[in-house]
């Protein structure tokens, strides 16, 4: 597959022709999981989305990967559905209990709960992520020790539990306690230049969406495929990952997962991409 | 023989441009005027084909991450996040150049997204390993400047 496509690029460049890159912009098409579940990977921007349209990286990516992603038996992420379902229904911590010792069946009770991720924590007093409300739930009524960040099962139960949301249009309630001061200060943060090459998250996902850098079509940085399959590291990806990966191509410091300023990123970038549908487990290059 | 003399001359040249480092200007006492850097930072003149593989090197100017360029069609993968610098020796002076690769917000305004290889005003929290430093030495920026001026219509 690979080397077909690269047969083709070289025999672009050979012809001469003045551009070496493919041509820009998100592909027209529909994504329709096993042939039943339509995705939205395209709709109207939200008001004060710099967008006409947003858009899902999935548009953006080689004609294999949206295969891919299209074909349950063939995406490697399922994989990770099917181990966090296994975690969903095991007992674990001192109190003896399992997630759905509580909360029953996992994909009842999480029928769309994590397309409205982030969401206010008010005990917390910021908001949470999926992985944060994990950790929450495994100390205060498991009282099991909390994920260390990007473990495989907090990665594998991340993904079960926003697969449960599958083509459910992603969104925020900004009208939540202290919401509006985060989606602020993300907001800051996405249009801060940053690291020694002096580049924003706008630089690349706003300006130059559709351009490619180097081989990477630049799409808007939408978060609704989160965690995504990387085929790239051959594993799940979370979203912290992401964003510090980007931040650190810019060569800046990057900051912890699930600190301030990165869950304020994530809540500005997910009502960026407000009614899109959730992809969980997207496939990425 | 004849090659003998050539080598030793160019491990001369190498032996001076030592001491020329001293004569280098510091990325903050780079003087732009007109959109224009006048004279070489360094004090030598740049090295092409070194300016070539500086250009293709991704830990170094990475230039094929923003820019096509049909000199270098054997690589794979060129960008387009900015113009491709096919003829762009033909319609910039080096030292318009020169300019352009130290600093481009001298040149294109605080907007543009090409960083500033020759310049230690960054962006936040850079990361340690690069604190103080530029992303291209002073020389390199001469050699990248020195190939781009090959690169005609
Ligand atoms: C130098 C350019 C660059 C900068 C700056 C940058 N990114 Fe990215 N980002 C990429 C590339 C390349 C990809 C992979 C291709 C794509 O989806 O755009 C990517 C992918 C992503 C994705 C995954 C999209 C998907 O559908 O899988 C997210 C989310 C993202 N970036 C967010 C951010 C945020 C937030 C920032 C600022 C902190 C940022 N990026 C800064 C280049 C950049
Ligand atoms: C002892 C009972 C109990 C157990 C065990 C438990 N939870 Fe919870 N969970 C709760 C309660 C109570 C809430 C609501 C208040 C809160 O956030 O703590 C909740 C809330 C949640 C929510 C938020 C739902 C929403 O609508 O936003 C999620 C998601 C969740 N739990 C997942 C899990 C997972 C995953 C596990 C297993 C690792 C788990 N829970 C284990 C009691 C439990
Ligand atoms: C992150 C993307 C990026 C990188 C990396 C980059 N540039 Fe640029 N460059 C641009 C953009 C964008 C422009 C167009 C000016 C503008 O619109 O800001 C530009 C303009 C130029 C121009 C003037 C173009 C013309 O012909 O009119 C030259 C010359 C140039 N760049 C050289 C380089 C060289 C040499 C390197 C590597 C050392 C480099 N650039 C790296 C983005 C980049």
């Amino acid at each position: 597959m690979l080397s077909l496509k690269s047969a083709a690029l070289a025999g672009v460049i050979l012809s001469g022709l003045s551009s070496f890159a493919l041509a820009g912009g998100p592909v027209d098409e529909e994504l329709v999981i096993d042939g039943e579940t339509q995705i939205t990977t395209r709709t109207k921007a939200a008001e004060g989305v710099p967008f006409e349209e947003v858009t899902s990286g999935w548009l953006y990516r080689t004609e294999e990967t949206r295969a891919l992603e299209a074909d349950s038996f063939q995406n490697p992420g399922m994989l990770y559905v099917e181990r966090g379902e296994e975690i969903w229904n095991t007992v674990d911590g001192e109190a003896g209990k399992s997630c759905a010792s509580c909360h029953g069946d996992g994909q009842e009770f999480l029928k769309g709960v994590g397309a409205a991720y982030p969401k206010w924590n008010a005990k917390a007093g910021k908001p949470f992520n999926i992985e944060l409300q994990i950790n929450q739930c495994r100390e205060d009524n498991m009282q099991a020790k909390p994920y260390k960040f990007d473990s495989a099962d907090q990665k594998a139960l991340t993904t079960y539990i926003k697969n449960q949301s599958l083509g459910m249009p992603m969104h925020v309630d900004l009208a939540q306690g202290d919401m509006q001061s985060w989606w602020d200060r993300g907001k800051e943060t996405y249009y801060t230049r940053m690291g020694q090459l002096n580049l924003s998250c706008s630089n690349c996902h706003e300006e130059n969406n559709g351009n490619y850098i180097r081989a990477d079509h630049l799409s808007q940085g939408n978060v609704n495929g989160f965690p995504t399959y990387r085929l790239k590291q051959a594993d799940m990806v979370s979203l912290h990952n992401r964003f510090r990966g980007c931040i650190r191509d810019t060569r800046a410091e990057f900051p912890a997962a699930f600190s301030d300023e990165l869950m304020a990123l994530e809540v500005y970038v997910t009502w960026r991409g407000t009614g899109l549908g959730i992809e969980t487990p997207s496939v990425r290059q | 023989m004849t090659r003998g003399f050539i080598y030793s001359i160019a491990a001369a040249t190498l032996a001076l441009s030592a001491p020329a480092m001293a004569g280098t200007v510091a990325p903050g006492d780079v003087v732009f005027a007109d959109m224009s850097v006048a004279t070489s930072m360094t004090g030598e003149t740049g090295d092409p084909a070194n300016g070539r593989k500086v250009f293709a090197d991704r830990k170094k100017g990475n230039c094929l991450a923003c820019h096509a360029n049909t000199d270098l069609k054997n690589e794979l993968f060129h960008g387009d996040v900015g113009p491709s610098l096919d003829g762009a020796g033909s319609r910039w002076s080096p030292e318009q150049l020169r300019a352009i690769v130290a600093n481009s917000k001298q040149v294109f305004g605080d907007q543009t997204v090409m960083p500033g290889f020759y310049s230690l005003v960054v962006g936040k929290d850079i990361a340690k390993e690069f604190e103080g430093k530029t992303i291209l030495s002073a020389q390199e920026v001469e050699d990248v400047v020195a190939y781009l001026t090959t690169l005609t219509d």
